[in-house]
């Protein structure tokens, strides 16, 4: 292990890098610039749920004065259905081609049908208006007991399930030892099922890009993802342009949090400014994001723990039905695959079951999967932990996963830090505290969870680049989407031993830095950590051999050490050191620039565990739950910029209590989103929040070089089933469902009032 | 395309000039928070959009000789709060209005505008009804006044005659020993339309309770004056039984709808909750304590 | 249909653009006058991006007309710095990371220097439900109000300083 140790930069809070633009208004996010000559497009979205679409007629918008291209399916690059999946990455082309615009079949309200670009954005809305579309309305359903149902409407006829054409598209299993068997030897055996709703990432930026198509097929996108060269991939697959004649270039992003890790508009814009010869800006409304972009599934669980009086779990089985929307793709991996993980469990079985319905496309959202099955069986940790009248934490620490522990998921775990943010909650000055009476008609309450997400590896790219003036530009691939360039800023100042202030970071667009993955799976500070370090240290080599080249000696006899190259030692030769600056002054006479780059398909992603503690208070004759304390104690392998680790650790924190208490898409009788904003969309403003503390568990990542571990996911998975448990713990009621919003809490203290009178 | 003109007159006469001839096309323009919103949704596609703020009696806050107050119909907010006195007399007319929307609405958002807006949970009108405001408009035929009650006919929409413009609301002087607030049920702690929203205005007399006026919003096509409400209240010392029984009254009012804010069960136990909570803080501030 | 010619000032800047009737300030702000650092989050006035200062009163750009801004004196983000000095919300969020993916910061700083103009030592609680109307799905807030009480602080410690 290359871990850095004494560290000037690593674990400083440093100032971003690009924090200077986005505080003055600078930054440029996807809506945030122009083209000369640009246009606008729009889209025309399905009113119905599901609906074949018999013909569409284009040609009164066409006439409409202004109007520039008109597009529909006709347009979009076809994958047929029967001839089997195009991947990339994770999505299935037949089903991106199908999502962008809509084929044969409308598959939820406000799939796109066809799109407009005209001279004003009021000309387009227009004649979007002025297509004539024909609509064989079908029967929908939603929800997912209604998808499953053998009458259902089916989305996908060719898709078989038992040999029947079926909305259920998919089965994953994680199995280890016997469940049967296992049940058998315990003492104590809770089987709960609980149901969630879907959920919006939420970002505040709505979807937007801006492109332009030359004569000649040369295509640049400006738009705000997760991941250009997905922007790239899926545009060129869509649209027929070679990969080489688009240049893709990321956006400054306005929150993504997985939701902008597939492409909405892109491939429409380019083939609206490939037909009108003129730069195309298309920007979402707020409903449009909220009708078409994917939300995370609703979702039914079953869960079942199994364990002896002593604590032991001796078995459990999950199973996990996630809505995928219009096409299959739902996280049922996340949610199978995480949920039971913190724990050494010997006899397991976790399923997991895609759904499709009428809803728009699932896409992902932090940690996908994870926080679905994780609200399901860290509740029924809490319940058997309280039928065997243990501490619930301690209950973890008696079946924590370690180092040795086979994960039914595959792998056997290294070192790993579950135990150590178990017993800092534990230890936590928060566990420690007494919960404290509210005023009058309000009751307290505490409650634990714990969660588990993957992390990734993957591709990325770096180039390390010594300017003239001799200072450092690093670029990479990757959209920062929370601080990760303060992070690489950070590690290359250590690893140059310069000041930070002299490393700018850039990311790259894709025709200027190598294949990077999608920002995305908490895999970004520490694959491109991997790529950074290992171009500064070929950097280092240049600079030691350039110095030795000076003075005349072997450049084994040159070590490098704060910012200048020196003699290894006295023998070596008696040299004042050169500096970076010297260095690069001298390049052009000893060799050239100094610069280089690395791409590497990285390995060695280490899962990340964190534990949380929740407090609420409830206001019990209007059933509102407020979160007053919550701390969240997290295994961050390393904390290279500690202020955006907890930043991460707070927001995630503060998704999953919306996601507990308010936040739901709500369907009306016709199948259509009825919350469609920010004002019924119910996302938590300031004024709900306490602060958030945060516990920051360093066990390094012994596979990377600075130790580093995802830490973006994390934080959201055990969010619900701790504020679940506190209510609980509060009320003596215990939720399966959520939002556990105020209607919901009302309504079960009532019927508990009435079961006690009874 | 759809014509659209905006006009910013700089009186009355000419705002209602230029309102009535417009017709049914026509929208007035006072904080826009509702309006433009409307307008960007595509619900409302105004031809004519009359800008009132530049006309000074619909901005002016005054205070009369006798404690009354004249509010404009524009006046935002932020300068009601801003006042020196008015939340003084009326600072459960003043939670009402400062609780439409966020800092950055209360900048422009008027309680004419929450009025006329028609919703039944606007936030300042169950205060304004408890406050027994008087509302005076004007028209081609001119000026008339109304109850506050008597404005709302149902949702989006109002008694005033076509070609009507609200111009102001008028709060009487109060004997000493009176007080007012208001208080909503919303999820979260801001950001919200009220689930259910109550006014609550009373005078207390040593210890006894001698005028109430209850307001109840979001629970009905219209916000309502509940006056059985008000009558359990008068004559008590605002115990218990007096509270439950103004508490029934104000859940038998009740007629609401299932919907993405709210159940039926919840909003009318939920009015029989607030209706104490609001009394009791009502009367606080009556007493001094 | 007739373009409206509104002057007004922002920044301290006398400015004049030519607007559609039915155009919002903010489509003024981020097309004509070229000023994007106000955001478009939902434009129905719920997310708080786009928020400004008119007469010194914080609104949300969104939800006013652009024919509106006759005669007044706006105040936007790129107002906020003093040419090169930022302001010290700016300064503070940086230090304090508060902010991630940056798309609401124009917005919070605009609504925390309008908080602070008026009350120069709010309670945390002052803080919270002033920024209500300006929605952070990335940092959970805390960073956030914790800058906007540490400014204060400051602030109030320079006059303080200033004034002995």
């Amino acid at each position: 292990m290359n871990l850095v140790t004494n560290n000037k930069w690593i674990g400083q809070r440093t100032i971003r890098p690009d924090g200077m633009d986005k505080v003055t208004g600078r930054a440029q996010f996807a809506a945030d610039t122009t083209m000369p000559g640009m246009i606008w497009g729009k889209v025309l979205r399905s009113p119905h749920p599901h609906a074949r679409i018999r013909s569409i007629d284009t040609s009164k918008a066409e006439k409409l004065p202004g109007v520039k291209a008109v597009v529909t399916s006709k347009d979009i690059v076809d994958f047929p259905i029967d001839k089997g999946a195009v991947m990339l990455g994770i999505q299935d082309m037949r089903w991106m081609c199908r999502n962008v615009m809509a084929r044969d079949k409308a598959l939820f309200p406000g799939h796109p049908v066809a799109a407009v670009a005209a001279t004003t954005e009021a000309i387009a809305a227009e004649a979007c208006k002025l297509i004539e579309v024909d609509y064989e309305v079908l029967p929908w359903s939603i929800e997912i007991e209604d998808a499953i149902k053998p009458d259902a409407s089916v989305l996908h006829e060719f898709n078989k399930w038992e040999g029947k054409p079926s909305n259920i598209a998919g089965r994953l299993e994680h199995k280890k030892g016997d469940i049967a068997e296992g049940f058998k030897q315990a003492d104590v055996v809770i089987e709960r099922t609980f149901t969630t709703r879907p959920v919006h990432q939420g970002y505040i930026e709505p979807h937007a890009c801006l492109i332009s198509v030359a004569p000649d097929g040369k295509t640049t996108i400006w738009s705000s993802s997760q991941g250009q060269f997905m922007v790239r991939a899926m545009t060129s697959m869509l649209t027929g342009i070679p990969q080489s004649d688009i240049r893709a270039i990321p956006a400054e992003i306005g929150g993504g949090f997985g939701g902008k890790t597939i492409v909405y508009l892109e491939p429409v814009a380019t083939m609206l400014a490939k037909k009108s010869g003129r730069p195309v800006k298309m920007v979402m409304t707020r409903e449009e994001v909220m009708r078409a972009t994917g939300p995370t599934s609703g979702s039914r669980s079953t869960v079942k723990i199994g364990a002896k009086k002593d604590g032991t779990i001796v078995a459990a089985h999950g199973t996990f039905y996630l809505q995928a929307g219009a096409f299959p793709g739902s996280p049922i991996r996340g949610a199978a695959g995480c949920s039971f993980t913190p724990y050494d469990i010997p006899n397991l079985l976790s399923e997991g079951f895609d759904v499709c319905s009428n809803r728009s496309k699932v896409a992902a959202y932090r940690a996908p999967g994870a926080p679905i099955g994780a609200y399901a069986v860290e509740c029924v940790m809490d319940e058997v932990a309280e039928a065997l009248k243990m501490d619930p934490l301690d209950f973890r620490l008696k079946n924590a996963a370690k180092e040795g522990t086979k994960a039914a998921h595959g792998p056997t775990f290294p070192r790993i830090g579950y135990i150590e943010t178990v017993e800092a909650a534990k230890n936590s000055p928060h566990y420690a505290a007494p919960l404290g009476k509210g005023p009058a008609g309000t009751l307290r309450g505490r409650g634990v969870a714990s969660g588990f997400w993957f992390n990734a590896g993957g591709e990325s790219s770096a180039q390390v680049n010594i300017t003239e003036d001799g200072n450092v530009v690093v670029t990479t691939g990757h959209p920062d989407i929370g601080g990760s360039r303060a992070g690489i800023a950070n590690i290359c100042a250590e690893l140059l031993g310069i000041d930070y202030k002299r490393v700018s970071v850039i990311i790259g667009d894709t025709q200027t830095i190598g294949f990077s993955n999608l920002t995305g799976g908490s895999r970004v500070l520490f694959a491109s950590a991997m790529v950074v370090t290992q171009s500064a240290e070929k950097v280092i080599q240049t600079l030691r051999e350039r110095a030795a080249k000076i003075w005349n000696i072997d450049p084994e006899a040159v070590k490098w050490d704060q910012g200048a190259a020196h003699p290894v030692s006295p023998n070596a030769g008696q040299f004042e050191p050169l500096t970076l600056k010297e260095l690069a002054e001298k390049a052009p006479a000893m060799g050239g620039p100094i610069g280089a780059g690395v791409q590497l398909n990285t390995a060695g992603a280490d899962g990340g565990f964190g534990t949380h503690v929740c407090d609420v208070e409830i206001d019990t004759d209007l059933g509102i739950a407020r979160v007053i304390r919550y701390t969240a104690v997290q295994d961050v392998g390393r904390a290279i910029h500690p202020g955006y680790v907890e930043g991460q650790l707070q927001g995630g924190v503060a998704q999953g209590i919306g996601w507990a208490l308010n936040e739901e898409y709500i369907y009306n009788k016709d199948g259509k989103v009825d919350n469609p904003g920010f004002l019924d969309y119910r996302m938590p403003v300031c004024s709900d929040l306490p602060m958030i503390d945060c516990i920051m568990v360093e066990v390094p990542n012994p596979k990377h070089p600075q130790g580093v571990k995802g830490v973006g996911e994390v934080p959201l998975v055990p969010v619900m089933a701790a504020v679940a448990s506190a209510i609980y713990n509060a009320l003596g009621i215990r939720f399966y469902s959520l939002p556990m919003s105020p209607p919901k809490i009302s309504a079960a203290l009532d019927a508990n009032v009435k079961q006690a009178a009874e | 395309m759809a014509d659209i003109r905006y006009l910013a007159p700089q009186s009355l006469d000419e705002a209602i000039g230029a309102f009535a001839a417009a017709g049914s096309a026509a929208r007035i323009l006072a904080g826009g928070t509702d309006l433009l919103v409307q307008m960007r949704s595509g619900v409302v596609k105004p031809g004519v959009i009359v800008d009132i703020k530049k006309i000074a009696e619909m901005t002016a806050i005054k205070e009369g000789a006798d404690g009354s107050f004249v509010i404009g119909a524009a006046a935002s907010g932020m300068a009601l709060y801003e006042h020196p006195r008015f939340g003084k007399v009326w600072p459960g007319v003043l939670e009402g209005i400062n609780l439409i929307g966020s800092k950055q609405v209360q900048g422009r958002a008027s309680p004419g505008g929450n009025l006329m807006n028609g919703s039944p949970a606007g936030d300042s009108v169950p205060a304004m009804i408890a406050a027994g405001a008087i509302v005076t408009v004007q028209g081609p035929n001119g000026r008339r006044e109304l109850k506050v009650e008597d404005v709302p006919a149902g949702p989006g929409r109002t008694n005033l005659k076509p070609g009507e413009i609200l111009v102001s609301f008028k709060l009487p002087s109060r004997p000493s020993g009176s007080s007012d607030a208001y208080l909503r049920m919303i999820p979260r702690t801001e950001m919200d339309i009220a689930v259910v929203g109550i006014g609550v205005s009373l005078t207390i007399k040593d210890g006894v309770c001698t005028a109430a006026r209850v307001g109840l919003g979001a629970v009905a096509p219209t916000a309502l004056l509940v006056e059985a409400a008000g009558k359990a209240l008068v004559g008590s010392k605002l115990d218990d039984a007096a509270l439950e029984k103004a508490a029934e009254a104000c859940r038998a009012a009740c007629r609401p709808i299932d919907d993405k804010r709210g159940t039926i069960a919840y909003r009318i136990k939920t009015a029989g909750v607030l209706l104490k909570r609001t009394t009791a803080i009502a009367a606080k501030r009556a007493t001094g304590k | 249909m007739a373009k409206i010619h509104v002057t007004t000032t922002i920044n301290g800047e006398p400015m004049e653009y030519l607007c559609e009737p039915n155009d919002t300030m903010l489509d003024a702000l981020r097309g004509p006058l070229g000023l994007t650092g106000s955001k478009e989050g939902c434009s129905s006035g719920d997310c708080g991006a786009c928020s400004i200062t008119v007469d010194d009163r914080l609104v949300c750009s969104c939800l006013m007309l652009a024919a509106e801004a006759e005669g007044h004196e706006l105040r936007t983000i790129e107002g906020l710095a003093d040419g090169e000095k930022l302001h010290p919300l700016q300064q503070k969020f940086l230090e304090q990371a508060a902010l991630q993916c940056g798309i609401c910061t124009s917005g919070m700083l605009i609504a925390s220097d309008a908080l602070l103009r008026r009350n120069p030592n709010p309670s945390e609680e002052e803080v919270r439900f002033w920024l209500a109307g300006n929605l952070c799905r990335c940092t959970g807030y805390d960073k956030i109000v914790r800058a906007v009480m540490e400014t204060a602080a400051e602030m109030r410690d320079g006059i303080k300083e200033a004034a002995q």
